[in-house]
């Protein structure tokens, strides 16, 4: 009985230094990063709820035909795209996908992908591979300098 | 309407039992619904949502359909993203070109089928799920989220408007996601009027010089639509079963 509420003191005290030190798994997926800005909420609060914020807002979609929602799918699928080797957004078939990262490391399934396209729109495309704002602010500063 | 007063009694939540805070929760609801109303009824900013006010529906003029024209489907099919593979029986039945001859006349006439978006819906009367709805704008829809594909929707239909998707699919368009598993139908192209635009048939229908089809707000008396159908004498298909669908057919 000693040993094993010494081995349960032990647990417990790794477990606090994993949460203190933030000891990750060597499994942990690499999340990509996404073009656009960050979400406000922060990213801990999205890995936890970015289902419901998505399920809410689906519904007022489909539902009540609002089309300015903040959270939709196809917005999430265009700014995290994850560019492959041809410099074109991967599909949810290439297990790069955003979605599939975490997904697979949490062993939950999705079905957003059934029906929805994983691949954003062509002209969302176009968008991405454009230089950011502040990026095209800089070059056009350095350029300005250089001459 | 009257108004349910805000309960200005409530001065700490953790005294609030649960009934009183749902009740609370409601009336605030309200105000800002009813805010909402008010501000379109002033001629405000429109409202993002599907407005109950309108009913969208088309007019088809039987007479400008000619029999060898196939643009609507084309458009359908581009726009949505669907194909025939040439097996009738598991095609989508989003729109199709139908041939009529009448029996006693011969005369011949052909025209576009489609969802009649019906008022009083079969395919929602018998959805388990809840699946098969009305949009407050008249737009019958299917909602893949809840759809179990029982198909008793494609039974119920008197126009065989709807149907199921057999196989997986791929790359659909981002505005028209179908997929396995679910029953699919016209959808008024919603997205296309969500952005205040018509469906991709019309405006195919149109660019074909044929101009057989008219998109419009039946609801509105000075819209297009509603001052040709209290013009010309029209028809809803199976006007016996007083669905009161919300195509209307002209010289049929």
């Amino acid at each position: 009985m000693k040993r094993l509420f010494a081995s349960f003191l032990i647990l417990i005290g790794l477990m606090g230094m994993a949460s203190a030190g933030e000891i990750k798994s060597s499994l942990a997926p690499v999340v990509p990063k996404a073009a656009g800005e960050a979400h406000p909420e922060g990213n801990e609060f999205m890995r936890i709820n970015h289902m419901k914020l998505m399920v809410h807002d689906r519904d007022d979609t489909v539902l009540l035909g609002d089309r300015n929602v903040k959270y939709s799918l196809k917005e999430c699928v265009a700014c995290h795209a994850v560019m492959g080797p041809d410099a074109r957004p991967v599909s949810v078939k290439s297990d790069q996908h955003f979605c599939r990262t975490c997904h697979e490391f949490a062993a939950v399934k999705i079905d957003c992908f059934q029906c929805h396209n994983s691949l954003p729109d062509a002209d969302l495309v176009k968008k991405l591979t454009m230089l950011p704002q502040k990026d095209r602010e800089l070059a056009a500063y350095l350029k300005e300098v250089t001459e | 309407m009257k108004l349910p007063a805000l309960n200005t009694a409530i001065k700490d939540l953790s005294e609030v039992d649960r009934r009183e805070f749902f009740k609370a929760g409601g009336a605030v609801a309200t105000v800002a619904l009813t805010s909402g109303v008010t501000l379109m009824a002033f001629g405000g900013e429109a409202s993002a949502k599907a407005d109950a006010g309108k009913r969208w529906g088309l007019l088809i003029d039987v007479n400008k359909c000619k029999s060898d024209c196939n643009a609507c489907v084309t458009a359908c099919s581009d726009e949505n993203g669907w194909e025939d593979t040439g097996n009738p029986e598991t095609d989508a039945q989003w729109i199709r070109k139908v041939d009529l001859t009448h029996k006693q006349t011969g005369r011949e006439v052909s025209l576009p089928m489609m969802c009649q978006h019906c008022e009083d819906a079969p395919c929602i009367d018998v959805c388990p799920t809840g699946a098969s709805f009305k949009r407050a704008d008249g737009i019958v829809l299917v909602d893949k989220h809840a759809c179990i594909g029982c198909r008793y929707c494609m039974m119920a239909c008197p126009f065989k408007a709807r149907s199921f998707v057999h196989e997986p699919i791929e790359n659909q368009k981002t505005h028209a996601p179908r997929g396995n598993g679910t029953v699919e139908s016209c959808t008024l192209c919603v997205h296309r009027v969500d952005k205040g635009g018509q469906p991709a048939c019309v405006e195919a229908c149109g660019k074909t010089g044929n101009g057989a089809m008219m998109f419009g707000d039946l609801n509105d008396p000075a819209s297009e639509i509603a001052v040709a159908l209290k013009q010309y004498s029209s028809i809803g298909l199976r006007d016996d079963l007083r669905l009161n669908p919300g195509v209307r057919y002209n010289n049929l």
